[in-house]
């Protein structure tokens, strides 16, 4: 035995003999919350997840990630209405950020460079016929294709896209950005049909020895209302002015052009016939702006544009260069209620903006379908009534957006996939909501979010050049990086810094970190500095 | 220091670590060769912000001195919980000998190194504000007039803690302590007694004298960098929130440094040769019943009626450092 100094009968120790992870009552645990972009986002993208891969200026990989959910980035970075942004934790800090932005970036970029989808790796030998190439027609095949099925696209109109074609004007969704991205959908092996209108369904399916089908016809039936009319008046309807934009020859609307109605359809309609010479475009809306369907930001750009809106007016009489409106009031429970007092308004067209409903012809005759209000009933798992036959998008009840249908797509084809594979498919279970409370926001730099360029008004007024422009790498990356990540670790090394314990383990970079109980006491420093609010406190079992 | 972002990394530097930056923009803390100097299996309270303090500090300076260090500890918490006989928490050269005379036994090794033509091991003395601003004050007075080639690091956590809450000159003004209780009309701590030991080191014109919290990992590390540059007496004073003393919860260490900070309470500057050189600045500035109200060391100034005489004496002692060390932003600097 050694000697020991006078007094000293003990060999030296290490602390790390004495282990105290028994204090703890209470255990720090990471979790990964469920961002509220990711929530609130209808076609179910990981929003923070592809934001995150951005940050670092990792774009195909973040565009791998976005495209994994949603294969028209570029598309939906210029008409989405994204909710994503709305729910925004950081709208309580300074502003949202700016997601859709960054997905058109992404997209964009996806064009320019040319990145192109990855095949599938086997097939599985079925047979899946979609009806209609609109955005939910497009996702269910992109989905399924990814999934190994081979998908037959049949398309009633001459190109693909449906209503992004033909309901969206150029201004805002260029066609040439439609046309790739649809392209890059059907280089997956797709075989598209166009001009193939489906007349009868169960014919169609036996014809080409089917297995399943994804129904996704839209809503392209204009809803008309009886308004007398004088002979010479022109009444037109909103979607047949759009269809005819896509066509030789635009309608003629005239110099003064009235839109009745108060939906996206009615801005739309009403900021194409300025660009096409009108002097005059009003909507006639017979509620008042809060109540009206349009979203927010399209009512402000029409407005800026030189758009007129008459609330609180309903259309008596169409005449031959004018028309009669009647002013509204709202009673007390919100409902308008004509008043009775008139005013002539002069105008050379009158066109209808008053909603669509959906051509259900080739479902004639298919046993067990269900059809509630106009539109296709579906189960959860997007099934009608007759098993095999699934059906999304503007024919099913939903909110009718762009972003809903691909969403639609996606849903469906995965339950499409289970049913062929004699499965179930059974959603993974949602992740507990990462609330602004859960955050440690001191820890963000303080960034203003970054505005998109916008085209100047005279060319908006008279042009189709695309209204809102892009981002440049550098100001999307800042975009991107003003995430905040919430709910899920982004490995910034706060727990790993503040347990004065060193009882958390740092795994590398993309290994996060583990938490050695041998050590941590629970004093929770770690969870009340984590700034993304990704590790909770648990209690002990004693 | 570190208010001067060029680019926009989503946490900046705010955080421990930032995946964004290159590896030389970041903290010694966020790397996983760290020294741990202070290691896991101390008898440290939860949440204890003397630990985290002494880590941060001296994985700091073991990394400006490649790893060559001694250091002598003064009696008081972060002797007692690191080292009960005979296990040691310590990954370092580590001495200690009493409560008074941290600062004489690092001019001790100085001298001796010094004799043995070593310039490349460093020393470090270090002791809480009990063991430096009271008990152990001559032998740092005097190491600091030598200049005597170590660096002290105090770590400041207002009171004796681990003999049960006594005052000491480095308690703050209505601080209930054991030795202050607030009964009756009483204030607990007095207004108008204790000392600041930074100034008082400032005064002796040494190199370089410095104040941090825990709360500012990445000035506190750039501080104990920078001490290491210079020779001669330096010191550094640590602000370090105790959970058991102050009466909050062991997770908020870090907020209630925080917004020591951020009320102007506590003021985080550089000196050099007796002259500030630099001051970090209010984030977000609070007044001072955020920073008080949390502490249970400070709840007879919330009781019913409050006392709000007491709240406007401390808001005073805040305002006049904001003025007095400038710590408020320009606008500029804001952005």
């Amino acid at each position: 035995m050694k000697r020991k100094p006078f007094a000293i009968t003990l060999d030296p120790g290490s602390s790390l003999a004495n282990h105290t992870g028994t204090w703890r009552t209470l255990r720090p645990e990471y979790v990964d919350n469920l961002p509220p972009c990711n929530d609130a986002c209808p076609a179910g993208e990981n929003i923070q997840g592809w934001l995150y891969l951005a940050e670092s200026g990792e774009y195909e990989a973040a565009w791998r990630r976005l495209t994994d959910d949603n294969p028209l980035p570029a598309v939906m970075g210029r008409v989405c209405y994204h909710p994503c942004e709305t729910a925004c934790n950081r709208a309580k800090l300074d502003s949202a950020v700016g997601i859709n932005s960054v997905e058109r970036f992404l997209g964009d970029e996806a064009l320019r460079l040319g990145w192109k989808f990855r095949a599938p790796v086997e097939s599985s030998g079925k047979n899946v016929l979609v009806v209609g190439a609109g955005p939910s027609g497009l996702s269910a095949a992109y989905h399924l294709a990814r999934l190994g099925h081979r998908v037959t696209i049949r398309e009633a109109g001459p190109l693909a896209g449906g209503m992004m074609r033909f309901g969206i004007p150029k201004y805002r969704m260029p066609r040439n950005i439609l046309d790739a991205e649809i392209a890059r959908i059907l280089a997956l092996g797709i075989t598209l049909l166009t001009n193939a209108r489906v007349d009868n369904k169960l014919e169609a399916m036996r014809d080409g020895s089917f297995d399943a089908a994804f129904l996704a016809v839209g809503a392209h039936v204009a809803r008309r209302a009886y308004i007398p009319a004088g002979s010479a008046a022109r009444v037109l309807d909103a979607v047949s002015v759009l269809k005819g934009m896509e066509g030789e020859e635009p309608a003629k609307l005239g110099r003064r052009v009235i839109v009745y109605g108060g939906g996206n359809t009615a801005v739309d309609v009403a900021r194409t016939a300025k660009r096409l010479g009108a002097t005059e475009a009003i909507i006639v809306y017979r509620r008042t702006r809060e109540k009206m369907p349009a979203h927010d930001s399209e009512v402000e750009e029409a407005l800026q544009e030189g758009i007129l809106i008459k609330w609180l007016s309903t259309i008596r009489k169409a005449n031959d260069r004018s028309i009669t409106i009647e002013k509204m009031t709202l009673d007390e429970k919100g409902q308008a209620q004509p008043t009775g007092e008139v005013e002539e308004l002069a105008a050379d067209s009158l066109v209808l903006a008053l909603g669509q409903d959906v051509d259900l012809s080739l479902l004639e005759g298919v046993p067990g379908l269900e059809v509630v209000d106009g539109v296709v009933k579906v189960g959860a798992d997007m099934m009608t009534g007759h098993a095999g036959i699934f059906a999304g998008g503007d024919m099913v009840p939903a909110e009718r957006t762009v972003t809903v249908a691909v969403g639609h797509g996606k849903q469906a084809a995965r339950h499409i996939d289970a049913w062929l594979r004699g499965r179930r498919h059974v959603p993974a279970s949602r992740h507990e909501l990462a609330t602004f409370e859960r955050l440690n926001t001191w820890y963000y730099s303080d960034a203003p979010k970054s505005v998109a360029p916008v085209l100047d008004m005279l060319r908006r007024q008279s042009t189709f050049e695309e209204v809102v422009g892009g981002l440049d790498e550098s100001t999307a990356r800042y975009e991107a990086r003003r995430c905040l990540s919430c709910g899920n670790c982004f490995e910034c090394d706060n727990c790993y810094g503040v347990c004065p314990d060193n009882a958390i383990v740092k795994l590398g970079p993309g290994q996060r970190y583990q938490i050695n109980l041998d050590y941590c006491k629970g004093c929770g420093l770690c969870e009340a500095e984590c700034p993304c609010g990704a590790i909770r406190m648990v209690p002990e079992e004693i | 220091m570190t208010d001067q972002p060029i680019k926009f990394y989503q946490t900046g530097t705010f955080t421990v670590g930032n995946r964004l930056l290159s590896p030389e923009q970041r903290s010694v803390q966020s790397n996983m060769r760290r020294t741990n100097s202070l290691n896991s299996g101390h008898r440290a309270c939860q949440g204890c912000g003397e630990a985290l303090g002494a880590r941060y500090a001296i994985d700091a300076a073991m990394e400006a001195t490649e790893r060559r260090l001694i250091a002598a500890n003064a009696t008081g918490c972060l002797e007692v919980f690191s080292t009960p006989y005979p296990e040691t928490s310590w990954q370092i050269p580590w001495i200690h000998s009493l409560f008074g005379n941290a600062a004489a036994v690092g001019t001790g090794i100085a001298a001796a190194l010094r004799v043995r033509g070593q310039t490349d091991v460093r020393v470090i003395a270090q002791g809480g504000d009990g063991g430096t601003t009271d008990i152990g004050f001559a032998c740092l007075s005097g190491m600091f007039e030598r200049n005597d080639d170590v660096l002290y690091i105090c770590y400041d956590n207002g009171g004796y803690m681990n003999t049960g809450v006594q005052r000491s000159s480095a308690t703050p003004p209505a601080a209930r302590t054991s030795t202050t209780m607030p009964v009756g009309k009483g204030t607990g701590s007095a207004f108008g007694m204790g000392k600041f030991v930074p100034a008082i080191a400032m005064a002796h014109e040494i190199p370089y004298v410095a104040t941090a919290t825990v709360a500012d990992l990445r000035g506190l590390e750039a501080k104990i960098r920078r001490a290491m540059e210079f020779r001669g007496a330096r010191y550094v004073h640590i602000l370090v929130p105790c959970p058991l003393g102050w009466g909050h919860a062991s997770e908020q260490t870090i907020r209630i440094a925080r917004l020591a900070r951020e009320t102007g309470l506590f003021p985080e500057f550089e000196a050099e040769s007796g002259n500030v050189t630099g001051v970090t600045r209010i984030r977000r500035q609070l007044p001072v019943e955020e920073y008080l109200r949390p502490q249970h060391r400070f709840a007879h100034l919330f009781r019913d009626p409050p006392r709000a005489d007491l709240i406007a004496q401390i808001q005073a002692l805040a305002d006049r450092n904001i003025c007095r060390y400038g710590l408020l932003a320009r606008q500029e600097a804001e952005r």
